[in-house]
């Protein structure tokens, strides 16, 4: 607001001589600026010029260490070892053909890479040095070395490379490094000059690529003197990287080596979990691959035979393959019913093999039915009948809430690659994603988690590790980083009633050891150990054939999830056997190998098993491959 | 009432401003963004992306912003200054608290689109908020040492603000900018000679007490000076920058090495080359015609909004395009000081060349108000 009127002529006046005293100034500033591009372009042009010529000073980064990665009782998973390499400069090389002839007359050359490296020459710019031979010995490097005089161009270099000791047990967890591409440096924006290194190991999957920037560490430099033909003729300064961090994972070596060897033969996926804690203690998933194959550059043969392997080894079954939980998925069911007061424990469902909804016929997976059944015999003999009746009593919201109390539907935060979140539906998912009402029927196939619900196997064993423990608990992989102890998977209290939960356990308990459980066949005698569990079988495709009359590809998917042991849980595991056919029968036994394995950490007696198991069982522990662990030097001890 | 306003009959109205634009100005910004984005392909190894590309975008929408702000008459723009200066110092409480950390400094909001760095609009607020409290102050008043102390606070809110994210560049810009509108204010001589002496007893505690708990500037700000003063005592870390940068740049000779032919690859460990280091590249491949050249372009454009200036006779618009143009004038002044090696490396843009949204999107909105102020002078 103005209070008076100003005297516009004398402000004007001030603000002009004012203005041009600042106009001189940064006249003057301008021609400071001149005169310098003037002193530095024209004057010295020449000596500046012979600088950049020969650029006398170069300055190298140096890679740090990229940080080790142990298991939880400090065995080392990925290590770095020194690799020996030659790398040619093309500007320095001169006449490139001339020197690779000398250099390969020092070192075996293999002529793929050989085509591959002078590819790159011609791509890069010619200053930019190209790996000629990886992998070389020590004694190779050093004919190159001694003979560097005549070979311009060529520098040997000693790096680092990642090793993995335990070649396929931890594909999948750990993942792998690789040389970074073009695409990976188009796809992250990371201004880190390390990626520019031409063969700089970055991680391409799991741990490896999503704990990167912990792993990595930070690029240390030395300046060093190079000749006009770029040799190094001394270091004239140094400053240290950092060393990437050290992480540890839950994951127990030697029961994650069983896991991998006893589902070998099939398209399996298993993960043991500690009810408590939520630590990971094993994450199986087969068949698997060799990891190391990545870190050189896999060949083109055994990448195809990797890819079109109908067993997929690429994928981590474990927590990106979802299934549907089928009837694993009945304790959620009966849970919300039991929550809801839809039913009591007491009260019976009469099934006599079918119900019909609607127009709708809905079978029971036994023809003959189970006639009148409460809550549980219905989870111990699974009957579908029964929970189609739950079903229909609490409706698909109640159930969608309690099974995502169960984390079902949840993408937990873990450090492997393509974690998947599953689906845990509800009416209004179906009306936003598939645009239509839902229909009882879709409540009915859910409440036996068919149809939509789609689970992991990681869902499934902390699905079971809360029913265990009552907490909601949270699947761990890192355990520390650094030494410092990462926070703990342990969760809140559930608020469920207690008694609820101890029903579904009881049942769970009597699905493998009471008489008519699914899973009895696969029960443990010794008390102390006794495993609850729950079996399930997921259709894969709609005929009602039996699994042994048809392809592979539409056998039903075994899956079993338990815990144990019954009176003081620590465990839970998930399994599930791609297309294995009954969980009863392809899953039950394996995760009773693996619960046995893990409370016993090692081979379990042969008295835990019945007593007309035991010489099947013996046969089958002389014959597993396992790793050896003593074999495995101090060194990789960390 | 203002003087401005018993005048506005003879401002021109509806599309006839369009005439009346400073088109000089406009075309000199046009090319001197055309160099920028010759110089971004050639960073990038001959390429539109990943930077000519978007840049030449931000340029058009930078643009239509500026054509549209000069629509609007100035003297809205003047009785929006403190609540576009309040906005903008509130921004910059909103990083403070709320920023995305990048690169140890939190100095942007992210708006999805584009990454908004608030201690970029408030070299131009608080321009604006000066030249509207100079407007509005008495001639006579304006060396109370009262009415000097409140435009001293209006510059040390933001400039605190900016510091401590830290962005020692922009502190710099502003401090610079916010006295300059100050000295053309007409603020006694004395001030100004007690604010030199002061900067000398400031300059001497930074280095006094470096090193004690009473240390004022960051580690890296003291290594960035240290380097500065002896690029040889951090001969790894920025010493080599400025050692590449004046390799490069004094290699460029007369005409250069040619487009494209520049050995900035060489400058590969810059990690600023499509931004605080472009000048360089521009330098090496066009040698000092070159250098020179854009340096003539920029005092084209700071001479134009001077004579600009001196012919409107309204004080804030006059205030206000002088203002501007100091800041303009300051940036690329300090980045060409900065890569010549006569000034620390501070981290100031050369403007509407470096790579970066904010600040050219900033700079066109500022010379947006300087075209208002041209196009609305009284008659």
């Amino acid at each position: 607001m103005k209070h008076q009127f100003k005297d516009t002529a004398k402000s004007h006046r001030l603000l002009t001589r004012r203005g041009m005293f600042l106009g001189s100034v940064q006249l003057g500033l301008v021609g400071v600026l001149v005169s310098r591009m003037r002193s530095m372009q024209v004057e010295q042009a020449d000596q500046f010029r012979l600088l950049a010529d020969e650029n006398r000073i170069n300055v190298r980064l140096i890679p740090p260490a990229r940080g080790l990665i142990y298991d939880r009782n400090g065995l080392a998973l990925a290590k770095n070892r020194p690799a020996y390499r030659i790398s040619i400069v093309r500007e320095d090389a001169g006449d490139i053909e001339e020197v690779i002839a000398k250099v390969a007359a020092l070192v075996p050359l293999d002529p793929k890479d050989l085509a591959r490296a002078l590819k790159e020459i011609k791509r890069r710019s010619p200053f930019v040095p190209v790996t000629l031979a990886n992998n070389l010995t020590w004694e190779q490097l050093s004919k190159v070395a001694v003979n560097a005089p005549a070979l311009p161009g060529i520098t040997p270099e000693v790096g680092l490379t990642r090793e993995y000791p335990l070649f396929g047990d931890y594909a999948h967890i750990i993942g792998y490094v690789g040389p970074v591409s073009d695409y990976d440096l188009s796809k992250i924006n990371d201004p880190d000059p390390l990626l520019q290194i031409p063969k700089f190991q970055i991680g391409k999957s799991g741990a490896e690529a999503k704990l990167e920037k912990t792993l990595r560490g930070k690029a240390g430099a030395k300046r060093i003197e190079v000749n006009s033909i770029g040799r190094i003729m001394r270091e004239l300064g140094r400053q240290e990287g950092e060393t990437g961090a050290n992480i540890q994972l839950t994951i127990n070596s030697q029961l994650q080596n069983y896991v991998q060897a006893r589902l070998a033969n099939e398209s399996a996926a298993a993960v043991v979990i500690d009810v408590k804690n939520g630590d990971l203690l094993a994450v199986g998933s087969t068949p698997s691959f060799d990891p190391n194959k990545f870190v050189t550059g896999i060949s083109y043969a055994d990448y195809n035979e990797l890819l079109e392997n109908k067993y997929r080894p690429l994928a981590n079954k474990s927590v990106q393959g979802t299934y549907p939980p089928a009837s694993t998925f009945k304790t959620m069911t009966a849970l919300a019913a039991l929550n809801e007061g839809a039913i009591d424990t007491k009260e019976t469902v009469r099934c006599k093999g079918f119900v019909e909804v609607g127009a709708r016929k809905f079978h029971c997976w036994k023809k003959s039915g189970h006639g009148n059944v409460n809550l549980h015999n219905s989870l111990k003999q699974s009957c579908d009948v029964y929970y189609y009746e739950l079903a229909q009593r609490t409706g698909i919201e109640k159930i969608s809430e309690m099974a995502k109390k169960f984390g079902l539907g949840t993408k937990y935060p873990i450090p492997m690659s393509a974690v998947a979140r599953g689906l845990m539906p509800n009416k209004a998912w179906k009306l936003k994603n598939r645009g239509k009402e839902w229909v009882v029927g879709d409540t009915l196939n859910a409440s036996i988690g068919q149809g939509f619900v789609h689970a992991s196997p990681l869902q499934m064993a902390v699905m079971t590790a809360r029913i265990a423990s009552g907490h909601s608990v949270t699947p761990r992989l890192v355990k520390s980083i650094n030494g410092i102890e990462q926070p703990s998977g342990a969760g809140e209290k559930l608020d469920i009633n207690e008694n609820h939960l101890r029903m579904v356990r009881k049942a769970m308990y009597g699905v493998v050891n009471e008489s008519g459980g699914t899973a009895r066949r696969s029960r443990i005698v010794a008390d102390e150990y006794r495993m609850a569990g729950k079996t399930g079988t997921a259709q894969v495709s709609n005929s009602r054939v039996k699994n042994r009359d048809v392809v592979w590809e539409k056998r039903d998917h075994a899956i079993f999830v338990c815990f144990a042991p019954y009176d003081n849980p620590k465990i839970a595991v998930a399994v599930v056997v791609e297309h294995g056919g009954g969980g009863s029968k392809a899953a039950a036994p394996v995760a009773r190998d693996i619960v046995l394995q893990a409370l016993f950490e090692g081979t379990p007696p042969l008295s835990a098993y019945p007593k007309s198991d035991r010489p099947r069982i013996r046969r089958a522990q002389e014959n597993l491959p396992l790793r050896d662990f003593s074999a495995l030097t101090n060194s990789d001890k960390a | 009432m203002s003087y401005l306003e018993h005048n506005i009959k003879s401002v021109p109205t509806g599309f006839r401003k369009i005439l009346h634009l400073n088109w000089a100005i406009i075309l000199l910004l046009a090319a001197v963004s055309g160099v920028g984005f010759l110089m971004l392909y050639s960073v990038a190894g001959g390429s539109l992306q990943p930077w000519a590309e978007p840049q030449m975008k931000r340029f058009a929408v930078g643009m239509v912003i500026m054509l549209s702000i000069a629509m609007v008459p100035i003297w809205f723009w003047r009785n929006v200054s403190a609540v576009a200066y309040l906005m903008s110092v509130a921004l910059l409480l909103v990083v403070e608290f709320f920023g995305t950390a990048g690169m140890g400094a939190q100095r942007w909001i992210d708006l999805g689109f584009m990454r908004l760095q608030p201690s970029e609009v408030t070299k131009i607020t608080l321009v604006m908020v000066l030249a509207a409290y100079y407007d509005w102050l008495d001639l006579d008043k304006k060396s109370h040492p009262l009415w000097v102390i409140v435009p001293l606070i209006m510059i040390a809110i933001p400039t605190m603000l900016v510091l401590r994210q830290p962005d020692l560049g922009t502190a710099i810009l502003l401090v610079a900018g916010g006295g300059t509108i100050m000295f053309l204010a007409g603020v006694s001589w004395y001030y100004f000679g007690a604010v030199i002496a002061a900067v000398v007893g400031i300059v001497t505690a930074i280095f006094q007490f470096r090193g004690t708990e009473w240390q004022i500037l960051k580690d890296y700000q003291y290594r960035r000076i240290d380097t500065f003063l002896d690029p040889s005592s951090d001969p790894l870390g920025a010493g080599y920058h400025i050692t590449q940068s004046k390799i490069a740049l004094g290699s460029g000779g007369w005409t250069g090495r040619g487009f494209m032919q520049g050995t900035q690859a060489r400058l590969n460990f810059l990690p600023e080359k499509h931004t605080d280091f472009i000048f360089v590249t521009l330098a090496e491949e066009f040698g000092f015609v070159g250098a020179a050249s854009l340096l003539a372009l920029y005092a084209l454009i700071i001479a134009f909004c001077i004579i600009s200036a001196f012919r409107n006779k309204d004080r804030y618009a006059a205030l206000l395009t002088l203002g501007i143009a100091t800041t303009f004038f300051l940036f690329f002044v300090v980045n060409m000081a900065m890569v010549m090696g006569l000034a620390p490396v501070v981290g100031v843009p050369l403007p509407l060349v470096s790579y970066g949204g904010s600040a050219m999107l900033v700079l066109l909105v500022a010379f947006g108000l300087m075209q208002s102020a041209h196009v609305h002078r009284p008659r």
